[in-house]
């Protein structure tokens, strides 16, 4: 029976990644991901950075993926993971085709969106936003004539403006109606204070937009108070603090939306609905960490805002308490895909110091790469919270913390 | 029809690609190679996937990455298979999902769907 080095759970940024430096230091690995095409979500991705250079995830992708390949890296697509078993300094994991025996384990499943429920949103043609960016980048498919946005955050932002590029009409972005589980997402107080921001999307019209109000809290009452009745317009595209979506009409599919006016705190004005004709919405309630699999497997985890969710509890060398179980990418924490990507080369490196010979020579490349890492995550384009590394001191903490009891277990257990 | 984004001013022109034949609820249609199930579908103005299994209201894709399997249908025989994961093949038969017998529709019978409901009813014999 074969037995890997490391099997790495996702072919993003992160797992491609990962791979790249397993096989570099010549483990035997195997990468596996349920989509038909390498690269992860970074494959939809399309943004222009502030230097006026443009952000191609198609071909960011392409790249990882080339050099993975000439590596002779085992990359197995439309391959599902459901399970992953611990045996004796062993683990299988299990896929729906067959199951793969190994030493380690890199879990870099990405993330999830958090759905935001709308009376009348299983029709066909509501979808998530990640759906309509891999539909029009991916797929090259027109998602409809004319959509609306349901959700006012950073993701969204930037993907109304990839649509935008493709030529897909957009009536306008709002927010979901006020109820128990759109929560903050329906308060224009909160979504103003997130889009400030959105100032790192330079060069866009964000900047004017986020910057220009959002840092004062008191002109923020003010952009809320007086903020206009038609939007303030970004992409050719009204973007409504003031109005929010209160059900989405049609029998087979998607005809229109109703829209209510709200106030600066999100609730509903009486008699100010107004029906608009759309084909397709829309819906970004934001990302989550995808982390079934970390916890199949029993790793502990920690509750985290600023990192998006439930995160599986790891330290920056990209280690579980679970000696073998690694992780990497958006399940440690929402981020940019280039974060990802440097957190793909640590915890491949990690792998790589624990089954060398000469571990020494190795961590001085961890070292560095955990270095790129805090770099990457500074510079980021992108960012989904303004706190990400305290995010991280804590998930690291909680780390220290584990580790600390099993040693005084060890000890404890030496001495009776 | 052709939904398909043929020029992108940044990802260029849409590439040529084989073209594929498949069946999606005994009708024949046109994809690309490389496309989804979804996708091929899509583009040619298919959003109705499948029915609701109980409450036969139609659905179609909604993560389009394979997390909420709302875009499940028949594959050559195989059920539940996500459209928006599958790559479609020559001759491939697609088939939408379909309303499921439902034993334990309330509406047709005095069944409890709570635990506080078989209370209740208990109670009224």
């Amino acid at each position: 029976m074969q037995v890997y080095d490391a099997v790495i759970i996702g072919a993003g940024p992160a797992g491609l990644a990962a791979a790249i430096q397993c096989r570099e230091n010549n483990l035997n690995v195997v990468v596996l991901d349920e989509y038909p095409k390498a690269g992860g979500r970074l494959l939809g991705q399309l943004y222009q950075e502030p230097d006026g250079t443009w952000w191609n995830g198609i071909e960011e992708s392409k790249a990882l993926e080339t050099k993975a390949e000439q590596l002779d890296t085992d990359i197995r697509l439309g391959v599902s993971v459901h399970h992953i078993e611990t045996l004796d300094n062993q683990f299988v994991v299990h896929t729906k085709k067959e199951n793969f025996t190994t030493k380690n384990v890199i879990i870099a499943t990405g993330a999830a969106e958090s759905p935001v429920p709308v009376p009348g949103w299983t029709l066909p043609g509501v979808m998530s936003i990640g759906a309509a960016q891999v539909m029009t980048n991916v797929h090259r498919v027109k998602v409809g004539e004319k959509g609306i946005i349901v959700g006012i955050n950073v993701l969204s932002a930037a993907i109304a403006q990839e649509l935008h590029l493709a030529g897909i009409e957009l009536h306008s972005m709002v927010l979901p109606a006020k109820h128990i589980i759109s929560g903050e997402q329906a308060n224009p107080r909160k979504v103003i204070d997130d889009l400030s921001r959105v100032a790192h999307l330079a060069p866009s019209k964000f900047i004017q937009f986020g910057s220009k109000f959002a840092k004062y809290k008191w002109a923020q009452n003010l952009a809320l108070q007086f903020y206009p009745k038609n939007g303030i317009k970004m992409w050719e595209m009204p973007i409504h603090l003031r109005k929010a979506i209160k059900q989405i009409n049609g029998t087979e599919k998607v005809e229109s939306v109703t829209l209510v006016d709200v106030t600066a705190d999100g609730e509903i004005v009486e008699h100010s609905e107004e029906e608009v004709q759309v084909d397709f919405v829309c819906i970004a309630g934001g990302l989550y960490p995808l982390a079934e699999l970390a916890a199949v497997v029993g790793c502990p985890f920690q509750y985290s805002e600023e990192l998006g969710g439930h995160v599986p509890i790891h330290n920056e060398r990209m280690e579980t308490p679970i000696p073998g179980i690694y992780v990497a990418g958006n399940i440690t924490g929402i981020e940019s895909a280039k974060v990802a990507r440097e957190q793909g080369i640590v915890a491949g490196l990690s792998i790589a110091k624990k089954e060398s010979d000469s571990p020494d020579i190795i961590e001085e490349k961890l070292q560095t790469a955990i270095e790129n890492v805090k770099a990457t995550r500074k510079a980021a384009t992108i960012q989904f919270h303004p706190n990400i590394p305290e995010g991280r001191a804590n998930v690291s903490a909680a780390f220290s913390k584990i580790i600390d009891e099993q040693k005084t277990e060890t000890t404890k257990e030496k001495i009776s | 029809m052709n939904n398909r984004i043929e020029n992108h001013p940044i990802l260029g022109e849409l590439e040529k690609r084989k073209k594929v034949t498949f069946q999606f609820d005994g009708k024949s249609y046109e994809g690309y190679e490389g496309d989804t199930i979804a996708a091929a579908l899509l583009a040619n103005g298919i959003r109705t996937l499948r029915k609701h299994e109980e409450s036969g209201n139609p659905r179609g894709i909604y993560c389009n990455i394979g997390h909420c399997y709302e875009c499940r249908v028949t594959v050559d025989g195989e059920t539940n298979v996500r459209a928006c994961l599958t790559p479609i093949k020559e001759n491939m038969v697609v088939e939408s999902g379909k309303v499921q017998p439902s034993p334990l529709d309330p509406s047709k019978e005095n069944i409890p769907r709570t635990y506080a409901e078989y209370m209740e009813m208990e109670g009224e014999k």
